[in-house]
């Protein structure tokens, strides 16, 4: 397996702060760095609820120091998967082993290097945002110190409010202290914008690329396919309780190498039939005037438009290449799968 | 009374303050002096040297992790509005109430005459000790577990012996300070006192029936789907029982089917034990073996439901 590392800006909340302990702890554990020993490692994983097979033979990989976006519609077998890996679900057949441990029989040291942000976590009744961290630092032998980590999500201002009166965004940023006070290795994220406005969503993304920052493995669960385009190395895809795709954002299902669209609207002082004869077969009338022409030469199709319309002395509206979007791409991955 | 604990946590947390600035602190404290803003001020917190760890609850021992628990159990119920008035304010005013009312009538309780007031305080006991354990935990389980704070805690490297340890010994140091308060009432108000033989049987039967009840709480919780079905079924379950198991009503006044119904009921046990615990003078005469039994025998059902049924995992979680 290969590690795919995008070149990143330093994010914003990245401050002095906490880069000293940052820089420390890579000191303190070289691997953290990077390398290719595998922090999950999943052989054709199969999970049976009565007689219905949730999950059908996976196999993944994740990589120390990855970003890894675990996507699929609802039903698909995703949280199945999630909680198997977390420990709370014994599997129905494969190997799972995450750093190094079968979950379902991992011992409480084993926890101590994990950390879970869950979706349907809501905050602990009654506490502030300190005595939440106070809290579950204690259940951790090394945790983080309190301060340190509330820097790290931007909560110091309301470290004594209630956390049940937090915004959405602040109360998932709370989540994301919670799971980092014991410093782990391994971090779980299960839909951490769901529900979000576009800017809490832009701040969370933030936070989670500072995890990277660290040195920190994370496995994420969305839904919002930009988010896994911005934040993660590598992205599987699961429909129907199977791995339908692998790869990077930019390879996922064939995309690189799939076919583009081109459209233009035609000009009114021309017609279909008068367009290069090279292009006729594969040209689709769109209606409103708009024409498209799927390419896999692109270069050389626009080559042959521009020279017809110059030697015309007309002008093509509109004129647009679309290559498949990872929505694209995911809509169609999860569509074509028989539904069980 | 619910002076008395804002004031204790007030000084609690007066301390922690201190403790925070000093040499020694407490586990968890982090690098954080929160002095400052726990005086009600707005500065922002001072951030101290992160670079010496103080060990953590978890680090030092199960003991302390436990305790660790049990404080922030505290805590949090000590912060429910619900479980304020239910668990503090609300037997006080019952006791209040009956024996302003019934206070002057008499019954008989293992065959002695004793005024109501005496009737009344064993009984309002019983009632506050099983709302401080079964009513608070089948609420608070159901909601912790619903909304994923049950599954986020059962992340981490806590065991869940020790996180179920916590809420329980948290459930027994609220009995205790009610069943105090309630004692002290008595004494104080109405001239209701119970002898020392009393006292350590009360002490003995309401430890076991705390137990017990939390246990059942445990239990029902799991039978309870949402957050909004616990309080009805709290309520369903405690209310027709207070009146047939010696609570509110001398069971002597009874016909002998709702007796034999009232006594199949643990409540019946815990009243049984502790009205007989306020007319007895010796530790022998004090102490109910059967009510025990019968209170351990529900607790041990209890928890052997539990250990096979009961899931950290929301109810609502799917596939």
């Amino acid at each position: 397996m290969t590690l795919h590392k995008r070149p990143r800006t330093l994010p914003g909340m990245l401050t002095n702060s906490f880069e000293a302990p940052v820089s420390r702890r890579l000191a303190r554990s070289p691997s953290a760095a990077g390398g290719n020993d595998p922090v999950i490692s999943i052989r054709g994983l199969r999970k049976r609820y009565g007689d219905k097979e949730a999950v059908r033979g996976i196999d993944l990989e994740v990589g120390r120091g990855e970003i890894f976006a675990f996507l699929g519609p609802n039903g698909a077998g995703k949280t199945t998967t999630v909680e198997i890996l977390e420990g709370f679900r014994q599997a129905s057949g494969g190997i799972v082993e995450v750093l190094g441990t079968n979950p379902w029989k991992a011992p409480s040291g084993w926890r101590e290097r994990i950390g879970l942000v869950l979706q349907e976590s809501q905050a602990e009744p009654g506490l502030t945002v300190r005595e939440c961290l106070e809290l579950y630092a204690g259940y951790y032998r090394s945790p983080r110190p309190v301060g340190e980590t509330l820097a790290l999500v931007d909560l110091i201002e309301q470290v004594d409010q209630r956390a049940t009166a937090l915004s959405g965004g602040q109360r998932r940023r709370l989540d994301v202290a919670l799971a980092l006070i014991g410093d782990p290795e391994l971090i779980f994220l299960d839909e951490p914008t769901t529900g979000f406005d576009p800017s809490a969503r832009r701040a969370a993304w933030e936070v989670i690329g500072g995890l990277r920052q660290l040195g920190k493995t994370v496995f994420l669960t969305t839904h919002y396919m930009e988010e896994a385009e911005r934040l993660a190395d590598r992205i599987a895809v699961i429909a129907a309780g199977e791995i339908v795709a692998e790869g990077t954002p930019q390879t996922l299902g064939g995309r690189q190498v799939g076919g583009a669209r081109i459209t233009f609207a035609l000009p009114a002082a021309a017609t279909v039939a008068e367009l290069p004869a090279c292009l006729l077969d594969r040209i689709q009338e769109e209606g409103g005037g708009l024409v498209a022409l799927p390419s896999t030469t692109v270069a050389a199709d626009l080559h042959a438009l521009s020279g017809w319309e110059l030697e015309r002395g007309l002008e093509l509206e509109d004129l647009e290449v679309r290559r498949p979007t990872l929505e694209d791409v995911y809509l169609k991955l999860t569509t074509d799968q028989p539904r069980s | 009374m619910f002076m008395l604990f804002s004031f204790l946590l007030r000084k609690w947390r007066e301390f922690r303050a201190g403790a925070a600035a000093g040499v020694e602190a407490l586990p968890g404290d982090g690098a954080i002096d929160f002095s400052t803003a726990a005086a009600g001020r707005s500065d922002a917190p001072r951030v101290v040297d992160p670079e010496l760890p103080r060990p953590s609850a978890a680090a030092r021992g199960p003991a302390v992790l436990l305790l660790h628990q049990v404080r922030f159990d505290l805590l949090t119920s000590l912060r429910n509005p619900r479980a304020r008035f239910f668990t503090f304010f609300f037997p006080i005013v019952l006791l209040v109430v009956f024996t302003g009312v019934f206070g002057h009538g008499h019954t008989v309780v293992d065959g002695v005459r004793v005024s109501l007031s005496r009737f009344y305080v064993p009984g309002i006991l019983a009632m506050s000790i099983v709302v401080a354990s079964y009513a608070n935990l089948v609420i608070s389980i159901t909601s912790l577990r619903e909304t994923g704070v049950l599954k986020r805690r059962r992340a981490t490297p806590v065991s869940p012996v020790l996180l179920v340890a916590g809420q329980a010994l948290a459930t027994v140091v609220v009995a205790l300070v009610m069943g105090t308060l309630l004692l002290v009432i008595a004494k104080i108000f109405y001239g209701v006192g119970m002898s020392p033989a009393g006292l350590a049987a009360m002490a003995i039967t309401a430890a076991v029936a705390t137990l017990a009840f939390a246990c059942i709480g445990y239990a029902v919780s799991i039978l309870v789907g949402s957050p909004d079905a616990a309080q009805p079924i709290v309520q369903a379950t405690m209310l027709p029982l207070w009146f047939i198991s010696g609570v509110f009503i001398p069971t002597a006044t009874l016909s002998a089917t709702l007796r034999s119904v009232g006594s199949l009921f643990p409540v019946e046990h815990i009243a049984a034990g502790l009205h007989l615990a306020s007319v007895h003078t010796t530790f022998s005469g004090a102490i109910s073996g059967k009510d025990l039994l019968a209170l351990a025998a529900w607790g041990v059902a209890a928890a052997i439901f539990c250990a096979w049924r009961f899931s950290w995992l929301p109810s609502t979680a799917t596939a």
